[in-house]
């Protein structure tokens, strides 16, 4: 009855490795930005040292007599100095010459250019950034280019470099961490209006059909309206559902009837013995059919019911003396006593219309097998369980077929000639289980069949 | 007794209205709410069998609309529908019993007997004849004073031969006049009754006369 | 032919390189698993006692010390590195130019203040200031001198007394002299005018901080400018005839420098005797009873700026084209022919 629906992932999971992967991703990009950003304002601060240092070198030269001075200030190679004891190399070249300093850091840049470059290079084992830089110098009959290169490791940038990228990957981390407990957090709160819908749609009772009123964020209202109509549908199908039976029970019935009263009004007029009883055994078949199609209708509705089963509390002594006093006409007619025995008042939590039902088909029964002028008692005890006991005075039911009565349709041996069918003990079983009880057969020893209904 | 049938079934009706003549009841036959309605304003009626699907309307409609006009006329409300559903509200809107289509007119009769019973302050219909005095509605029978409650298939034995004084009922007749058609009557079980009511018949001017070969007769010492 | 020419000569000088050392000693037992060689430019005696407490707490290193100037340890450094495990000097520019040059080892494990190493390559061991050295008789009657000035005004009232009797080192020989000298040229301009006197007065001029002490205790000279006071110190415990003047208007001082040879075949010895060399204290300076040198300064000598700083700045005076000029113009002022 119950299907499980076909789950296809999970809304979470995917909110949340959205979520993650995307914060994952953020916290990896910033990450990227943060270093490569570090790595150029690295770079350019070691560049403007160079530059700054190379320039005080290239100012310090001087032509004297058309012989090239560089009078290198102390200052060009302190301010070098590094945290880490960078080392650094130079090489002054005069118009291409050697002149001092390290002659295998070669001159890098271009004559036509007067700005300076700048590379990344190895030299004696160590990754160097290198400046070259040049500048002319004019003497009386000379112009002489002096060119000087400027060489310093990277242990101090890369120092500072791994310091921010600790920074930078603690940032990234961090982030990532917020972003994950806040992904987390709005997941859970997401589908918290989830469950929240979820447990009010649980906790419903089967009749509710209600529209849900409780406020739901603005993406929900779409599933509450669809879940709303839905509602309203099944409330619609299902008060068809009964009219369609009691609509069916008409059309049944009302031809039957008229069928019926044809037969009575002609059995009246016809007095040859032997048509009067073609009219009788019409009419006794009218009565069984229209009796059948009854209890088939009867059966429907209970197990429909059963289904949307609603308790309510109720006295079920009450119960059967309104019952009682509704077939009294019937037992009446058969000159047969209805007795109803047992506690004056015993409250029960069920369907009333379906138990009702129930007895009322076993004192059917009851009156039915019951000779004239006998009694059906009917005996009702507090539980648990409850126990609704209709007894008759009439055969008892067989001793070997009374485990297969209760299946439908079936019906006794000992019934022949009796308008009914097994249909009675069926829906009273049904009644009874819908109630989480069974019913029981037995006979009296005095004679008499009775059926317990346990609730 | 005074019925008003309201059944647009017109075989169903004339069936149901012929066995209650025969009874002895005088019947008005509305086949719409509307010609009800007519019915009910201009006559006394003592009961009213009430179809609930009929043409102009839902019967129970009318039901509701006679108990708040404050008319306590006793209903029986004829329904065809299953019995889960439709009892409940027949009898919430003031119907004082209901029988389900199709019926047996025994049972008709028994429901109508014990509605107007449950009724009788307002209608008393006694019949007094040959030194008795009867009332089919109490099923009540007093015999020079002395008075006896009779079971039903006597009382509805004594109510036949009654509404035809002199008829001779052959006693196939009179089984169906007083089972329904599932029980299963012996031709002995007639002669029981007879018997029964022969003796609560002593004392009076009526007695039931066997003709051989052709049933009972009431017959009027007086 | 050529390369045959070569090939003899370089034969030729390798003996005569072996054994051109102004001394060489070695310590520990002759038993001893590796002999680290020391190439050092601080006298032996002054260093014996040190490395005679090291070969005691690590007698499977035997050590072998030899002793030269220090511009030839950076010659000879960097034409054999692999020839040496140790390289001491005084001459911290150059120890600092052949670390820059990558004949260091860098040694990881070893823990010292910033300022007093390099590249966890270069440590230094010792503070020691140049300072001005007297011979007392020769100032009878005068006024010993606390600054460059008061010296320069008691030169230049008395060029008799002292002409031909002030001494300094040979800048062009001695490499810790050429570090004082462009040091103090750095600092101040009385530098050059002190020069300037000292050549009119027909300076005296040394390789080694030795001869200058020795010519000074002997009476020969009466002044020496820029002596290491702890080899004056050394020399002369207690009352000898000597003041040693550490100039109150600005001094330089120097750090004793030592760096483990990138090429070193015995690493592991050699960090230990690095290790040992830092780890000289006050205390054992004590211990080894007067002639030893002095341990490191245990302050941070940023703020005085009398201590030379460990940097690339020392490279700037060993540039060529630095040197010639600073040479011109030293002999400009001191060779006055």
């Amino acid at each position: 009855m119950q299907d499980n629906p076909k789950v296809s992932g999970s809304l979470r999971k995917r909110l949340v490795l959205t979520l993650i992967g995307g914060a994952a991703l953020l916290a990896f990009l910033l990450f990227l930005a943060v270093r490569n950003f570090a790595v150029q304002v690295a770079q350019q601060g070691q560049d403007n040292i160079l530059f700054a240092s190379a320039s005080s070198m290239l100012d310090a030269a001087s032509l004297r007599d058309g012989v090239v001075e560089v009078d290198l200030p102390y200052s060009a190679f302190a301010m070098l100095t590094t945290p880490a004891d960078d080392r650094v190399f130079y090489a002054i070249y005069e118009d291409g010459t050697f002149l001092s300093g390290y002659d295998d850091l070669p001159f890098f840049g271009s004559l036509d250019d007067d700005r300076p470059r700048y590379r990344t290079a190895q030299m004696r084992g160590a990754t160097v950034r290198q400046i070259s830089a040049h500048r002319t110098l004019i003497g009386a009959n000379r112009r002489i280019n002096l060119q000087i290169v400027l060489a310093q490791t990277q242990d101090a940038l890369s120092e500072t470099l791994d310091r921010i990228f600790r920074t930078a990957a603690l940032l990234g981390v961090s982030f990532f961490a917020l972003a994950a407990a806040m992904s987390l957090w709005v997941t859970s709160s997401t589908m918290g209006q989830l469950n929240r819908l979820t447990t009010s749609v649980t906790r419903r009772g089967p009749q509710d059909l209600s529209p849900f009123r409780n406020p739901v964020p603005q993406e929900m209202a779409p599933l509450v309206k669809s879940l709303n109509s839905l509602m309203g549908r099944l409330d619609h199908s299902l008060s068809q559902s009964e009219d369609f039976i009691a609509e069916a029970a008409h059309r049944v019935r009302t031809p039957l009837a008229t069928v019926r009263s044809y037969a009575e009004a002609t059995l009246q007029r016809v007095d040859k013995e032997e048509n009067r009883e073609a009219m009788r055994s019409m009419i006794k078949a009218i009565d069984e059919s229209s009796r059948t199609a009854g209890q088939l209708l009867d059966h429907a509705m209970i197990t429909f019911r059963a289904d949307q089963m609603e308790r309510r509390e109720f006295d079920l002594v009450e119960l059967l003396r309104e019952l009682v006093l509704q077939l009294a006409p019937i037992a009446e007619m058969k000159d047969l006593a209805l007795n109803l025995h047992g506690a004056p008042s015993v409250p029960y939590a069920g369907d009333p219309i379906l138990i009702q039902n129930a007895v009322r088909n076993l004192i059917d029964n009851a009156m039915k097998y019951g000779p004239a002028e006998s009694a059906v008692d009917i005996t009702v005890t507090a539980g648990p369980p409850v126990r609704i006991t209709v007894c008759d005075e009439g055969p008892g039911f067989p001793a070997d077929e009374i485990d297969r009565l209760t299946t439908r349709f079936a019906r006794g041996q000992n019934a022949e000639g009796k308008v009914g069918s097994g249909l009675g003990l069926t829906i009273a079983q049904d009644v009874a289980g819908a109630h989480g009880g069974s019913i029981e057969l037995s006979n009296r020893e005095e004679g008499g069949a009775c059926v317990t209904l346990l609730l | 007794m005074k019925f008003l049938l309201v059944e647009d079934n017109r075989a169903l009706a004339d069936a149901v209205a012929s066995r209650m003549r025969l009874d002895g009841h005088v019947i008005d036959h509305a086949e719409k709410l509307e010609d009800a309605s007519a019915f009910v304003a201009t006559g006394d009626y003592d009961l009213i069998l009430l179809d609930i699907m009929l043409p102009d309307g839902d019967g129970r409609t009318f039901l509701e609309r006679h108990r708040a006009s404050d008319l306590d006329t006793p209903v029986i409300v004829l329904t065809a529908r299953s019995q889960v559903s439709d009892r409940i509200g027949s009898l919430d809107l003031g119907a004082d019993d209901y029988i389900t289509k199709p019926f047996d007119h025994a049972e008709l009769e028994a429901r109508c007997r014990a509605v107007l019973r449950r009724k009788s302050g307002n209608a008393k219909t006694t019949i007094e004849r040959g030194g008795i005095v009867f009332d089919p509605v109490a099923g009540h029978l007093s015999v020079g004073g002395v008075g006896v409650t009779l079971r039903n298939r006597e009382l509805r034995l004594l109510e036949v031969f009654l509404n035809a004084p002199g008829q001779v009922f052959s006693k196939q007749k009179l089984a169906d006049r007083l089972f329904s058609y599932d029980d299963d009557v012996s031709e002995n079980a007639i002669e029981v009754y007879i018997g029964r009511l022969r003796k609560h018949l002593e004392g009076s001017e009526l007695s039931i006369t066997t003709l051989r070969g052709l049933g009972y007769r009431l017959d009027h010492a007086g | 032919m050529r390369y045959l020419v070569a090939v003899i000569l370089a034969l030729l000088a390798l003996p005569l390189a072996a054994q051109d050392w102004e001394d060489r000693q070695v310590f520990g037992a002759g038993d001893a698993a590796v002999t680290l060689r020391i190439v050092s430019s601080t006298d032996t005696d002054l260093f014996a006692p040190l490395i005679e407490g090291f070969v005691s707490a690590n007698p499977d290193i035997a050590i072998e010390y030899l002793v030269t100037n220090t511009s030839d340890i950076d010659k000879r450094f960097r034409a054999t590195p692999e020839a040496f495990d140790v390289a001491i000097s005084s001459a911290m520019d150059l120890q600092l130019k052949l670390t820059n040059d990558g004949y260091a080892a860098t040694l990881e494990g070893v823990t010292h203040p910033a300022w007093a190493q390099w590249r966890q390559s270069l440590f230094a061991f010792t503070s020691e200031p140049a300072a001005i050295v007297v011979n007392r008789a020769a100032f009878e009657g005068l006024a010993i001198p606390r600054t460059r000035q008061e010296l320069i005004e008691i030169l230049r009232a008395h060029p008799d007394r002292f002409r031909g009797r002030v001494g300094t080192y040979d800048v062009r020989q001695s490499g810790l002299g050429y570090l004082f000298a462009t040091q103090d040229a750095r600092a101040s301009e009385t530098f050059w005018r002190l020069m300037e006197i000292m050549g009119g007065l027909d300076v005296a001029l040394y390789c080694c901080s030795g001869d200058m002490i020795d010519d000074l205790i002997a009476g020969r000279i009466a002044v020496a400018y820029n002596v290491l006071g702890s080899y004056a110190e050394a020399r002369v415990a207690g009352d000898g005839p000597l003041d040693i003047i550490l100039p109150s208007d600005f001094r330089t001082t120097m750090m004793r420098t030592a760096l483990v040879s990138g090429d070193s075949p015995r690493p592991e010895a050699a960090e230990r005797f690095v290790r040992a060399l830092i780890a000289y204290t006050p205390e054992g300076a004590a211990a080894g009873g007067g002639r030893s040198l002095p341990p490191l300064a245990v302050e941070d000598p940023g703020a005085d700026r009398a201590t030379i700083p460990l940097g690339p700045a020392l490279m700037t005076f060993l540039d060529a084209l630095k040197r010639d000029k600073f040479l011109e113009e030293w002999e400009n002022a001191v060779v006055q022919d």
